[in-house]
């Protein structure tokens, strides 16, 4: 198949940046989106033209490393999806397809497609741990965790920290992510001392890295590639309430 | 001795402590020297990867009160590759009551390797593999439970006992998180000064000792000198030398190449892992290959049709015109045999003309008996994830269509050479995980490398690298030191040579060019001709990638195709080494078939008497030869035994 695509090109944090049209032809529909991209890659290099800078790595859905808005959709039109795993068959022949970085205050844009995404490494910095040293740890059946409870927690925590779900929001907002993090590490017995200084010091950590606030668009689930609930977020308000009174 | 190597002297030290394997490691540890604790932040230690060797290494030892620099060259250390490990991890639990103990881990790892890994090591693994869940469950990893809350286990690719914990079909991301979060919480408090986009480039040697690296970062393309105290290489495994693999696509072996061009021994590099279920090929824009966990093999039935150039879709054809190739000829072990020989059984009957799929290249892993056993939601339950990542790939239903599965390039058992204590053969230099030859042998079985990783990181290097830096701290090193200098001046040179050549191929042409050589010749099966034949071959495409390859832009900014030029050059020297090492080891060990080593009836045939030892290899310039010096394997107790899973 043949398509256009139109990819902001940025060269630096200082440049202004802009929209520039690409015909990329002869597109296998089993192609990856970012396959897609590597053959239009192979062509401007051998054009002489700078390729689209973007990022990527597992290309398997798991390392978040990729990430972009396709035709203004976080990851693009599939749901539960990372852009590594859009495949050009939910595409058509002579398609125009927008491709452009996420957009945030949080997230400032280092080249074409690559954003520098160290803010959430600062809100997990603020508490999205468990303090336990290496070789204090006790026998792991010494504390038995429902299974209802040790589910919930792990399906909180399959959160990949790709960031979609900042990029999409209205308010370029992060509760989700931090969400998933206090509601992982909340369910478990072990979570349970450092729940209150967990709540409090990664909601601080994401008002000073710059992220918005939550206004409960829910944009931020919709787009989620692991389908993070929105209900997380309804929790982590109830922890920080919590959190507040006992201060 | 050979046209194309010279024979070196043996490794006479392997620094493994003798007597009675139960105690090695205790034994170790107390007479390993200690560091006060008040002189430990006077240390400085440099880890570069943040995988599950590196980011559990990197927290423990600033958990010790070690000043460490960490570098990464993904944009956050919780991205590195471990994420993507699905199946689970295992330990000598014995949670089930199955028989299962640390004496029979070392036994199934020591046997599954093929008689190709040092004793004393894989008891040690087998004996720290306990510590890593207790250390995991209270990070709050959340594993996969039991009604009445405790750890659920299952078995896992050639075992005959359930040890296997797991999260889903995610539990490398789950662990690697764990070791992240133990990391972050480190950089918060300032015991880790975290470099994330940043590639090691070189290795800084002063008077014998590993004292620093040299760096790039990734987005302003600035070249820096980061000294330490000792350097630990985490750096992940060089599968990707085959550009179609299951490895992220920035995996690279250009840290671990470095630091064997300054003296480090290259271990056992032919020995690769070629994992059974990925799924296969679809066409020549394929950039990776993407692994389903082998787990399904639990439950799925692999198949193909009985004759061939059968082209019917697989629902027409009927069951006595299947032939369940792996049932047949391993009625004891079935769909269940060990990835090595899964992986070859599966080439056989594609070569045989019954393979399924584009280009003939994929075999039938059928749940259909499952589903109707169990019912579709047991089915879901268990593989819910799979299923959908197999179905967002191939558009394929695999509730309704069998999957398609073909062999890939999934993990790499070589790498540095190191002694007991993880250290290579160059002082203050250790390497951890995937990056060094490693406790896996010829074969690694499934759910090992996440437990080799953990038990590096979190207990045996820890321990290890304490006994050297108890000589320290060592004389400051200088910026201006001719060898610092020297590391520098020659990464910027390289570095402007990739972009000066300006020739009119893109450096992945080349990558794939060299990896499919490498595919046809140095995989599943090699032969004396073809090694030869592939050794010519990549010499031919590195002189020519020196002439022709185009890499655009500039050095000063942030340029993923001078990254990626700096990775295959790298590839294309390791992949002739490669193809040395599996020319020189005559025999079938593992996962590789040499076609010239094979029992009347086709199986593997090992040869312990010439080759039951770890090859590890000295440098040579390229076109020269490199010396292979042996370390002898003693097997005092798990005695050599051919593999029989019939």
């Amino acid at each position: 198949m043949d398509i256009q695509v139109r990819v902001w090109r940025q060269s630096g944090p200082s440049d202004k940046g802009r929209m520039v049209g690409y015909d990329v032809k002869d597109i296998s529909p089993d192609a990856s989106f970012l396959e897609m991209l590597d053959v239009l890659n192979e062509k401007l290099i051998l054009d002489g033209d700078d390729p689209v800078a973007f990022d990527h790595d597992c290309r398997e859905g798991i390392c978040g490393m990729c990430g972009m808005m396709i035709n203004g959709v976080a990851h693009g039109p599939e749901r539960a999806t990372t852009t590594c795993q859009l495949h050009m068959r939910h595409f058509k022949d002579g398609d125009v397809i927008d491709v452009e970085p996420w957009r945030a205050a949080a997230f400032p844009v280092v080249k074409d497609l690559v954003v520098d995404r160290g803010a959430f490494d600062s809100i997990i910095q603020a508490g999205g741990y468990i303090t336990a040293p290496t070789g204090a740890a006790p026998d792991a059946h010494a504390t038995a965790v429902p299974k209802k409870d040790a589910d919930a927690a792990f399906e909180a925590a399959t959160c990949i920290g790709c960031g979609a779900c900042v990029a999409a929001c209205p308010n370029g907002s992060s509760m989700l992510f931090t969400a998933a993090k206090v509601a992982h590490l909340g369910l478990m017995p072990q979570g349970q001392p450092e729940r209150d200084t967990r709540v409090l010091g990664m909601l601080q950590a994401q008002d000073d890295a710059g992220f918005g606030g939550c206004t409960n668009a829910g944009e931020c689930t919709t787009v989620c590639p692991k389908g993070i609930p929105l209900t997380l977020i309804g929790r982590l308000n109830s922890d920080y309430r919590n959190a507040v009174r006992k201060r | 001795m050979s046209d194309l190597w010279n024979d070196g002297d043996p490794i006479a030290d392997a620094a493994a402590p003798d007597g009675p394997i139960e105690t090695r490691w205790q034994r170790r540890k107390f007479g390993a020297k200690l560091v006060n604790p008040a002189n430990r932040r006077k240390l400085t230690v440099i880890v570069v990867g943040t995988g599950l060797a590196g980011g559990s290494a990197a927290a423990t030892l600033a958990e010790a009160g070690y000043h460490v620099k960490s570098y990464c060259y993904q944009d956050s250390p919780r991205r590195a590759h471990s994420i993507a490990a699905q199946g689970g991890i295992n330990a000598a639990k014995n949670y089930r009551n199955d028989g299962d103990s640390i004496y029979r881990l070392f036994y199934d790892t020591v046997k599954g390797g093929d008689f190709r890994a040092r004793e004393s090591n894989v008891y040690r693994l087998a004996e720290v593999s306990v510590n890593i869940i207790d250390q995991c469950v209270a990070q709050g990893v959340p594993f996969a439970r039991e009604y009445g809350g405790l750890l659920d286990n299952r078995s896992f690719g050639g075992t005959q006992v359930s040890r296997t914990f797991y999260a889903r079909g995610q539990t490398g991301q789950q662990l690697l998180l764990g070791a992240y979060q133990a990391m972050e919480r480190q950089i918060g408090l300032g015991n880790i000064e975290m470099n994330a986009r940043h590639e090691m480039l070189e290795l800084i040697v002063v008077d014998g000792k590993a004292r620093g690296i040299v760096v790039r970062d990734l987005v302003t393309g600035e070249i820096t000198t980061e000294l330490a105290d000792a350097v630990v290489l985490a750096s992940g495994g060089y599968g990707n030398v085959f550009f179609l693999s299951t490895n992220a696509k920035g995996c690279n072996v250009t840290a671990s190449w470095r630091a064997h061009r300054k003296g480090a021994l290259f271990a056992n590099p032919c020995y690769t892992q070629i994992h059974p279920t990925c799924i296969p090929e679809s066409g020549t824009h394929q950039s990776k290959l993407t692994l389903m966990s082998e787990s399904l093999r639990n439950d799925g039935r692999v198949w193909v049709p009985s004759r061939a150039g059968d082209h019917r879709a697989p629902g027409d054809i009927g069951e006595d015109e299947r032939d369940y190739y792996l049932e047949r000829i391993y009625p004891s072990f079935g769909n269940l045999v060990p990835r090595d020989i899964a992986s070859r059984a599966a080439k056989n009957v594609c070569d045989e003309g019954r393979g399924v799929g584009p280009g003939g290249l994929g075999v039938y892993l059928d749940f259909a008996d499952a589903i109707g056993r169990l019912g579709r939601p047991a089915v879901e339950a268990k593989y819910g994830n799979l299923f959908e990542m197999y179905q967002r790939i191939t558009g394929e239903d695999p509730y309704l269509v069998p999957m398609r599965i073909y062999p890939a390039v999934h993990y790499t058992m070589g790498g540095l050479w190191v002694d007991y204590d993880l250290q290579s053969t160059i002082s203050g230099l250790f390497v951890v995980g995937e990056a060094n030859f490693s406790d896996h042998g010829a074969n690694r079985l499934g759910a090992s490398a996440l437990m080799q990783g953990l038990a590096d990181g979190y207990f045996v290097l820890p321990t290890t690298i304490s006994n050297y830096l108890a000589a320290g701290p060592f004389e400051k090193v200088r910026d201006d030191h001719p060898a610092v200098v020297d590391a520098r001046s020659s990464v910027r040179k390289r570095l402007e040579r990739f972009l000066e050549i300006d020739g009119d191929r893109t450096v992945d042409s080349f990558h794939r060019e060299l990896g499919h050589i490498m595919w046809e010749c140095c995989g599943m099966e090699r032969s004396e001709e073809g090694l030869i034949k592939a050794i010519g071959l990549i010499r031919g495409l590195r002189d020519e990638f020196w002439q022709r390859v185009k890499v655009p832009g500039a050095g000063e900014q942030l340029n993923q195709n001078l990254e990626k030029a700096g990775r295959v050059a790298d590839f294309f020297e390791l992949a002739e080494l490669m193809c040395i090492d599996a020319l020189h080891r005559a025999e079938s060990a593992g996962g590789h078939f040499r076609a010239e080593s094979q029992t009347p009836d086709g199986e593997a045939l090992r040869h312990d008497d010439r080759f039951g030892y770890v090859a590890a290899w000295e440098y040579a310039d390229p076109d020269g030869k490199p010396t292979l010096h042996k370390e002898q394997l003693d097997f005092e107790y798990v005695h050599p035994s051919t593999r029989s899973y019939k």
